[in-house]
């Protein structure tokens, strides 16, 4: 940093940062304690075990007008299959380290793995796109990408017109504060509750602008 | 820009406007209270809130160099912009170093705040507003009235004309079908999103311990700027800083509920600098203060920074309901904006100055708001700031001499008795059967549409004195 | 209990039978009421409307005026509130912590606080055989927090029938200064709040506040609208025919 104010980024650094310093004057630094009161698991009402939990997630997905369905692990493969040839589709695309297992059944629908990385005319021709998820959240019908195993980059699942999502069991988590507890942060991360909408229409809502038009969730029991 | 009470005269007269008004903010005010009641401990979670953002803005400097760091570990670059002008300048250099004459942009009420898209436009680069909304205000030309849907002046009707006239793939045969609407969208910015090489998005919230910036969004168009073009640009207010990740675990359960009334906003994307393989390869974030300080210098007048821009406030603000967002000018809109809009702006014009007094006090705000900013205390206390700016003036106005004089006469009770009798005296003059139909200078307006009841000849400390000598 | 009444320079001049309801009613409930001579106006206009110094006058005004007082009450919540909730804020502007004291001393309550919550009386023995709704102004709403103290005391009231008001929690738009600098939208606001009313049915609207009810009964009055307005204070005074 220089006396002109000059900072790494350029710009105003050294003036934006004098200005808070004298505006803040002798309150500066202090930092007031945070009441954290609020319930950070699952009260009784909502869950009172793991069975209660999965049910919660489930209708809340659907409340957030996703298609949710539950299957065995034996049976994973079939309900995938299943639900893209309902949706008719011929071609999607995969991350490139989506289990094989998961695939196994398709019959009839070309599944491009993103490796190398197919580029963005492709993901706006597929029918479609496959993953799994790094967490998930009962008490808002939430899935969670971090781009780790199963879930490849960001792009995969904006851009296509349909997300299949595959949520084992366990990954499903309570409350929002369950979830930022176990995500890290520094991967790019991606919530999603629901298929595409908005609100920029008489404030009502309603399903499918630019990101997939259509959600559905598998979840998987054990 | 016309004072408040002048652009809520004409906005008051567009019955279509009063429609769309009442209908959309009705419907959100109930989906906002259902989804806060029913997560039990709401209060507990706005107290935190509340607590997180004073603990943010009071430790700012050290949050913000704390940023900066974290975002340039992670690969992206910080740059600092004291003003307006000077944000609009470093964006638009680093779109010209992207080589782009194009630009995405998702919603942001920080880049409407500085003017961004005219400032491109001056330098050739033309920016592509990509939310529904956002798109329909600028294809009319229009300004936004509506902090989460700024196109809320505008009924589907209005906004089918406007597709059809300015889409050139939207046929004839577009409906007025908000889903129909949403699809003519889709196609209309697909191909801008799969070309464009830079986009420009805002912030809902910059987490300093981590250098990660959080979008919350439904329609899926932030999510495309921030993971398809090569170059992304944030542009962010300093007060949009939460100090850890942790934090985020009340605010992401805050906004959704007090914004859209969802339970979770349909996307949250965070991203923190740039990820090999897996986005933009450069991220530049631009800290903007244009005003914010000023703000942050007044103990009373910086909690409205604690504002996450949930839209809750205009929701259930009977003043906004019907004069709509435009009449707060083209900051930001409602009960937010008339305490943040002449602090970020100062109340020199008279435009500026009236928006404290665009409220009745009635305190509907203050009850929903998610970080409890108490918004008719910000706006009393910017009325004094007002009225003591114009003190100074050589002239003083008569309004001023009118409330000096008031207290005057009633700092003593002699003084007070004598002009209660001379004013009883002079209202009775001026009813006909019990009631006043026109009241002279500043009252006036109050006459205009209401009656007064004329004084009864006998004041109640009369009648106390009478009563008991 | 010997009540210091606080009566709004407003409803002083324009309203005295409030005052005269709640002297007729707190000495029907057999209690002394006195009224300091040296009141005038709270502050209130002033404060909301931006002219702090000259509040903080009225202020110390008015608390000297109450000095000593044992308890003190105002059918205005607009005015209790002030001085409970406005007075530390006016003191904090001046920096006048002898100010915020003086304030603190004051035991100030709304009408139906101190009936419900000092005295512990819902039936006062009123009778007013008339259709009435209430409306819940903001001050006493949201400031004071009176929440359903006041139904309590008209459903005890004999004869009276008690309807509810739609949208009761919507500002009526008077709002001090706001009538006046944004006629049109109070106007707007207060057109809405007569449909209500009339939607009622009612012959009466009462509310605690002189201010609100001056600006529906201004509107009502304007419009012919046959209803009339009543303070809450003057309902509860009304015994009837011996």
């Amino acid at each position: 940093m220089t006396a002109s104010g000059e900072g790494p980024g350029g710009g105003s650094r050294a003036e934006v940062l004098r200005r808070v310093r004298e505006a803040l004057g002798g309150a500066r630094g202090t930092r007031p304690p945070v009441p954290r009161r609020y319930a950070r698991r699952l009260t009784d009402d909502e869950a009172v075990n793991r069975a209660d939990v999965l049910a919660l997630f489930t209708e809340r997905v659907a409340d957030n007008r996703a298609s949710v369905r539950h299957v065995s692990a034996d049976e994973l493969g079939t309900a995938v299959a299943a639900a893209l040839w309902g949706r008719e589709a011929k071609q999607i695309v995969v991350p490139a380290d989506l289990p094989f297992g998961w695939l196994a059944e398709l019959d009839g629908v070309r599944a491009l793995a993103d490796t190398p990385a197919v580029d963005v005319d492709t993901l706006a021709a597929v029918d479609g796109v496959v993953t799994g998820c790094a967490a998930a959240i009962a008490q808002t019908g939430t899935v969670v990408l971090d781009g780790g195993r199963a879930q490849g980059r960001r792009a995969l699942t904006a851009v296509p017109a349909y997300h299949l999502c595959v949520v084992h069991a366990d990954q499903i988590v309570g409350t929002v504060p369950e979830a930022v507890e176990r995500l890290d942060p520094a991967r790019p991360l991606t919530w999603i509750s629901g298929p595409s909408a908005t609100h920029g229409i008489e404030m009502v809502r309603v399903e499918g602008v630019h990101g997939p038009l259509h959600l559905e969730v598998l979840v998987v029991e054990d | 820009m016309p004072k408040f009470a002048a652009a809520a005269r004409s906005a008051l007269a567009d019955t279509g406007l009063r429609r769309n008004l009442r209908g959309g903010i009705a419907a959100a005010r109930e989906r906002e209270a259902a989804a806060a009641a029913e997560l039990g401990g709401w209060d507990d979670l706005r107290e935190a809130g509340r607590a997180i953002r004073d603990a943010a803005l009071l430790d700012l400097d050290a949050h913000l160099e704390e940023l900066e760091r974290a975002v340039t570990e992670a690969g992206g670059t910080v740059h600092w912009a004291a003003d307006a002008a000077e944000a609009c300048e470093i964006v638009t250099g680093l779109v010209r170093a992207a080589g782009a004459d194009e630009v995405v942009k998702a919603s942001s009420a920080t880049t409407r705040e500085i003017g961004l898209t005219a400032a491109l436009a001056r330098a050739g680069v033309t920016a592509r507003e990509t939310a529904l909304a956002d798109l329909a205000v600028q294809l009319g030309d229009d300004e936004p009235s509506h902090l989460l849907s700024p196109a809320l002046h505008r009924d589907r009707a209005e906004i089918r004309e406007l597709f059809r006239r300015t889409m050139p793939a939207a046929g004839p045969d577009l409906t007025d079908d908000p889903a129909g609407l949403a699809a003519a969208v889709r196609v209309h910015l697909r191909e801008r999103f799969l070309r464009a090489r830079v986009a420009v998005t805002g912030a809902n919230f910059l987490v300093a311990e981590t250098g990660t910036l959080v979008v919350l969004e439904s329609e899926g168009n932030a999510r495309m700027c921030l993971t398809l073009p090569g170059t992304l640009i944030s542009v962010a207010g300093i007060d949009k800083v939460v100090p850890t990740w942790a934090d985020m675990e009340v605010f992401l359960q805050l906004l959704p509920r007090s914004s859209s009334g969802d339970r979770m906003t349909p996307y949250v994307a965070t991203s923190t600098g740039v990820t090999a393989g897996d986005g933009p390869r450069a991220f530049h974030l631009v800290l903007l203060d244009n005003g914010r300080t000023r703000a942050l210098a007044d103990e009373v007048g910086r909690t409205a920074l604690r504002c996450i821009r949930c839209s809750a406030c205009m929701n259930v603000c009977p003043v906004y309901e019907r004069a709509g967002g435009r009449a707060y000018g083209p900051v930001y809109p409602g009960p937010i904006g008339a305490i943040l809009t002449p602090q970020l702006r100062g109340v020199d014009s008279a435009a500026d100055a009236s928006l404290p007094y665009a409220s009745t006090l009635c305190g509907a705000c203050a009850d929903v708001c998610p970080v409890k900013i108490d918004i008719p205390d910000v706006l009393v206390h910017l009325r004094g700031t007002v009225v003591e700016s114009r003190r100074r003036r050589p002239v003083p106005p008569p309004e001023l001499m009118l409330m000096r004089g008031l207290a005057w006469t009633m700092g003593d009770p002699r003084r007070y008795e004598t002009a209660l009798r001379r004013g009883t005296r002079w209202a009775r003059l001026l009813s006909r059967g019990g009631r006043i139909r026109r009241l002279p200078g500043l009252l006036g307006k109050w006459t205009e549409a209401r009656d007064l009841p004329a004084p009864p000849s006998e004041s109640f400390r009369a009648w106390w004195t009478r009563r008991r000598p | 209990m010997r009540v210091a009444l606080s009566v709004a320079c407003f409803d002083d001049a324009l309203f005295p039978g409030t005052g005269k309801a709640v002297t007729v009613l707190l000495e029907r409930l057999g209690h002394e009421v006195a009224y300091p001579p040296g009141q005038t106006c709270c502050g209130q206009i002033h404060w909301t409307t931006g002219y702090h110094r000259e509040a903080a006058d009225l202020a110390r005004a008015y608390t000297a005026a109450f000095e000593g007082c044992e308890v003190v009450v105002a059918p205005s919540a607009s005015c209790a509130a002030t001085v409970r909730d406005g007075y530390p804020r006016i003191a904090r502007t001046a920096r006048d912590p002898g100010l915020a004291r003086a304030a603190e001393g004051l035991a100030v309550y709304e009408l139906t606080e101190f009936l419900v919550d000092v005295l512990g009386v819902t039936d006062v023995g009123a009778y007013f055989p008339h259709r009435v709704t209430y409306h819940p102004s903001c001050q006493s709403a949201r400031t004071l927090g009176v929440a359903d103290r006041p139904l309590r005391l008209l459903r005890a009231v004999r004869g009276l029938d008690l309807v509810e008001l739609p949208a009761a929690g919507e500002c009526c738009g008077f709002g001090g200064a706001f009538a006046m600098k944004n006629s049109d939208v109070s106007v707007a606001m207060v057109a809405d709040k007569v449909r209500h009313v009339r939607d009622t049915g009612a012959d009466v609207v009462c509310a605690v506040d002189n201010s609100c009810l001056a600006h529906i009964g201004g509107a009502l009055s304007r419009l012919r609208g046959g209803v009339r307005t009543m303070h809450l204070a003057e309902i509860l005074a009304e015994t009837g025919p011996a």
